[in-house]
């Protein structure tokens, strides 16, 4: 039952908790009011908060300069891409395991997630120079390759960790009915499958999305996803924090709102089912 | 139950997974273990030769390496450090009666989804830069001497950066543990007068042992990979750590043998440290 809980109590504690969330949040907050700022009022002491000019003009000088679409529908193409792949390869996997689990299905995901343990240095230089013989480098098919390698480790966990929860009784009950493997897939499993699979997509789609290391190696400007396009704006010194700043928005804005949807399912994501 | 047609078909559905995981982990480490062990520079790749085990000892031997060590595990050490002290008080106090929690929620889960090369960029130029960043700003109405970041205390900085997107990860797997406390667990704790420390120590910190390994272990696997937020920061040079020193050896150098074997090397480390983990988390899902 609820308790009594004083005023003077929980007024403390509301404004200590949206102090701690709003000083965590600032630098987000910071980057997106300065992208509507002119370069001279970004750099301006006492910083302005919230009573400056408000201007559009970063954003379309970035998108000039720098074909912030490009790069975007790149960043689309590449995590949905991936994704998707990931997808095909594991929703069958992780059936078969939830549902017809062996005697070493367990040790089949305790591999699978040790994949995952595996730096990427040491795959960096053979991949490299790999894709560099290939004509792989700078190419999307190539980020995707990995892209969905990475992450079906996850994927594959992610949707075991749903498939398990779907009680195997309603299957039973299907197959006693008379209910043939193709129907008891599309109209018994899939519509109780059908909400684990988006939250794996995604998930997965947003940690493609922010995947730094192979990006920003593997790719320059063809294929490049958002997150060397902002890497691009390392090497300019001086006036462009506003310009950075808008850049920076337009990039993390779409995964922000996707991430914020999906928060809920991030930890049971993440940590493989293991805290819900 | 099990037919020998489900079986097969269960195989079938498995195989593909399980195959190109297993080629993309073993034909790049198998590939890079052979380069690891030629002189093999890309300036010069006519005259690769085998060189034994050169590469490891010019490597071991290079002072760059014992810095890129330490840094790795200062970076990993600092940074869980942060996520599990803080992870859990921001999850203790989420936890409260408080107005809008959701809203809180959401504020501190963001930084999470920020891509790290934003984040390296917002935090060098606008956060830490020492004339016009806010963290100058503040030290300065507080009276003191304004820090260079980067230039001065690199490792710092790049340790602030990371806990920053990693705090929100831990506390939402902490806040998801406590709010699963037993709510009549809390309210008998209180009726027979448990002070709040008894209450901490006895009841919400053994409920949070597991919680606390998987923070570690998936944290860990993601912080010894840090790559992004040191290589666009251009802190690699003072605080670059293993990722970073094996790019830098192999893709700027060309030292395709010497960055091999720091490769290998980091797949040593990162494996001692996962043979560790998972043992710790072996025990704590076991129970």
């Amino acid at each position: 039952m609820a308790r009594a809980i004083p005023l003077q109590r929980r007024l403390f504690m509301t404004i200590l908790a949206w102090a701690a969330g709003l000083l965590i949040f600032f630098p987000v907050l910071w980057t997106v009011l300065t992208s509507f700022k002119t370069e001279l009022e970004a750099f301006s002491t006492p910083p302005k908060l919230f009573f400056f000019d408000w201007t559009l003009e970063n954003y379309s000088i970035v998108q000039e300069r720098s074909n912030y679409l490009r790069f975007a529908s790149n960043s689309i193409i590449l995590s949905v891409g991936s994704t998707l792949i990931a997808l095909a390869f594991g929703i069958p996997a992780a059936w078969a395991m939830a549902f017809q689990p062996g005697k070493r299905t367990k040790d089949l995901l305790m591999w699978m997630l040790s994949t995952k343990m595996m730096p990427p240095v040491g795959a960096l230089i053979p991949l490299y120079l790999g894709f560099r013989d290939m004509g792989l480098l700078d190419t999307r098919g190539g980020l995707i390759a990995v892209l969905f390698l990475i992450n079906l480790p996850i994927v594959v966990w992610m949707l075991y960790t749903y498939f398990k929860e779907i009680p195997v009784d309603i299957l039973e009950a299907a197959r006693m009915d008379g209910a043939s493997l193709w129907k008891e897939l599309v109209f018994v499993l899939a519509p109780m499958a059908v909400p684990g699979i988006a939250s794996t997509m995604l998930l997965n789609v947003i940690l493609a999305w922010n995947e730094a290391f192979w990006t920003l190696n593997l790719s320059t400007s063809e294929a490049a996803p958002l997150t060397v396009f902002i890497a691009s704006y390392s090497s300019p010194e001086g006036l462009f924090w506003a310009k950075l700043s808008a850049a920076s928005t337009m990039a993390i804005a779409p995964i922000l709102v996707l991430g914020w949807f999906a928060q809920r399912q991030l930890v049971r994501g993440l940590t493989f089912g293991a805290v819900k | 139950m099990a037919t020998h047609h489900a079986i097969r078909l269960g195989r079938l559905a498995t195989a593909p997974s399980v195959l190109v995981l297993f080629m993309w982990m073993i034909v790049p480490l198998a590939m890079t273990v052979w380069f690891s062990l030629l002189r093999y520079n890309l300036l010069d790749a006519e005259n690769a030769y085998f060189a034994g085990l050169d590469n490891y000892i010019y490597f071991v031997t290079d002072p760059a390496f014992s810095d890129a060590i330490k840094n790795t595990l200062l970076l990993v050490g600092t940074v869980l450090a942060v996520s599990v002290i803080f992870g859990i008080a921001l999850a203790l106090l989420l936890d409260q009666a408080i107005l809008g929690r959701s809203i809180v929620r959401l504020l501190i889960i963001t930084p999470f989804f920020v891509m790290p090369t934003v984040s390296a960029l917002v935090w060098k130029n606008m956060m830490m830069h020492p004339v016009s960043g806010v963290i100058a700003y503040l030290f300065k109405i507080l009276g003191l001497a304004p820090i260079d970041w980067f230039a001065d205390a690199p490792r710092s900085a790049i340790a602030i950066m990371v806990s920053w997107q990693w705090l929100p990860f831990a506390t939402l797997i902490f806040l998801t543990s406590v709010q699963s406390l037993d709510e009549e667990q809390k309210e008998a704790a209180e009726m027979d007068g448990a002070s709040p420390f008894a209450y901490f120590f006895y009841i919400v910190l053994p409920h949070l042992a597991r919680p606390i390994t998987v923070v570690i272990l998936i944290e860990t696997i993601f912080l010894l990979n840090v790559f992004a937020e040191i290589y666009v920061t251009g802190s690699g040079g003072m605080a670059g750590n293993m990722p970073y020193l094996v790019y830098f050896q192999g893709l700027l150098n060309f030292d395709v043998g010497g960055a091999s074997a720091g490769g290998i090397i980091a797949v040593i480390l990162a494996n001692i440290v996962a043979v560790f983990l998972m043992r710790m988390i072996g025990k704590t899902l076991e129970s």
